[in-house]
């Protein structure tokens, strides 16, 4: 592996990218990401999909949140959310779409609180696409539950069976969409995990948010790779489903609660 | 029915194409593409079936997941759109503009932009431009 890396080294610099070297490239690359949260490198167990190749179940990607480094006052997770997928505060805060929110879960008993994020869960047998008329709401090969927003009516019958309230209606006209996150009038949306970012080989933007600015309590990963970080921390900690108990099994885990 | 009276509009204009596309009075005004030297499919086909291809590739795009085809909507935005005087894109489906001049011309409403960005933000063919 290092002559490898000692190779292509010698040989991004004899070809004259720039004349810039892996470490420099690496160097410069960090740099940015510093300037950028959100978009930065960071450890990955997975690669990007190359053009032309379809999403594959032999991936289910999943997340784990780690309650107990999940902070009161942070909420660099929603707003990383917020930006990379371009949703805006509506004039009315209660018509702002949600892909992800915090929740404080408080025991009036012991009076301990908590803090997590929640989004959708992603779930094996989700609720959405079982109730939804059209077949709108369908999970991808993967494992990522998304909305096809070509088919999608409005009826909002998703929002309604999902145990999570994962899913926003779209209320408004919109402009200055991101290209790969059309949203628009008349359509129900929710997380997509990132699936733009996924396929490219890099974690969800609020993953990434939370590990740079944040408690770092967030990790994503396939939960088919045993190698993955994520398989290998649910196969040796104690971690939770919410409701596991309604069978859909969803792919975002957490610790802590 | 909507469908044959925007293709045979489309063909019209396609006789008009050149220099002078859009300078007969009362046919929709084609943009010329800003890049690029050829369309995905020869001209005659994009204008009849244009919208099959889409239809087929939000299929492949969406509910698949395969990235980089050729037909991508980003990709008809990063060669159709226009620039105004200041060098700032101008939405594709603006009046006057590549996709809605022909569309308001035959009366046929436009679903896409209701959702779809309507400049190149790096999509498509542009992706390794900043995001």
């Amino acid at each position: 592996m290092s002559d490898d890396r000692n190779t292509r080294e010698t040989a991004g610099d004899q070809t004259g990218t720039g004349g810039i070297g892996r470490r420099a490239f690496l160097g410069a690359a960090g740099a940015v990401a510093v300037l950028a949260p959100g978009l930065g490198l960071a450890a990955h167990a997975f690669e990007a999909r190359p053009d032309g190749v379809p999403a594959s179940s032999k991936h289910r990607w999943g997340m784990l949140v780690d309650t107990t480094k999940c902070k009161s006052n942070c909420h660099v997770c929603v707003d990383a959310c917020n930006k990379e997928n371009g949703l805006y505060e509506e004039a009315d805060p209660k018509d702002t779409a949600q892909y992800i929110r915090k929740l404080t879960v408080h025991d009036p008993d012991t009076g301990y609180t908590h803090y997590l994020p929640v989004m959708c869960q992603h779930c094996t047998h989700p609720a959405c696409v079982a109730v939804c008329p059209t077949g709108a709401s369908f999970k991808r090969a993967d494992g990522i539950v998304l909305v096809d927003r070509h088919i999608c009516i409005g009826c909002r019958y998703c929002m309604m069976a999902c145990p999570y309230k994962a899913r926003s209606f779209d209320e408004y006209t919109e402009k200055n969409q991101k290209w790969y996150n059309p949203r628009g009038l008349g359509c129900v949306e929710g997380c997509t995990m990132c699936a733009h970012l996924v396929d490219e080989g890099k974690d969800p933007a609020c993953v990434t948010a939370c590990n740079k600015t944040g408690g770092g309590a967030m990790v994503f990963g396939d939960l088919k790779d045993p190698t993955s970080e994520i398989s290998k921390r649910v196969a040796t900690e104690q971690t939770t489903q919410i409701r596991a108990d309604l069978g859909m099994d969803p792919g975002v885990r957490y610790e802590g609660i | 029915m909507a469908v044959m009276v925007l293709s045979a509009v489309a063909l019209g204009s396609a006789a008009h194409a050149g220099s002078d596309a859009g300078a007969h009075a009362g046919w929709p005004h084609i943009t010329k593409p800003i890049k690029g030297t050829h369309c995905v499919k020869p001209v005659p086909y994009m204008l009849r079936y244009h919208f099959d291809l889409l239809l087929h590739q939000r299929e492949i795009t969406l509910r698949k997941g395969v990235h980089g085809s050729k037909y991508d909507l980003t990709n008809c935005i990063s060669c159709h759109v226009n620039k105004n005087a200041n060098g700032q894109y101008i939405p594709i489906n603006a009046p006057g503009q590549f996709c809605q001049s022909c569309h308001e011309y035959a009366a046929v409403h436009i679903d896409c932009f209701s959702c779809h960005a309507t400049t190149p933000q790096g999509g498509g063919d542009d992706q390794t431009a900043a995001r």
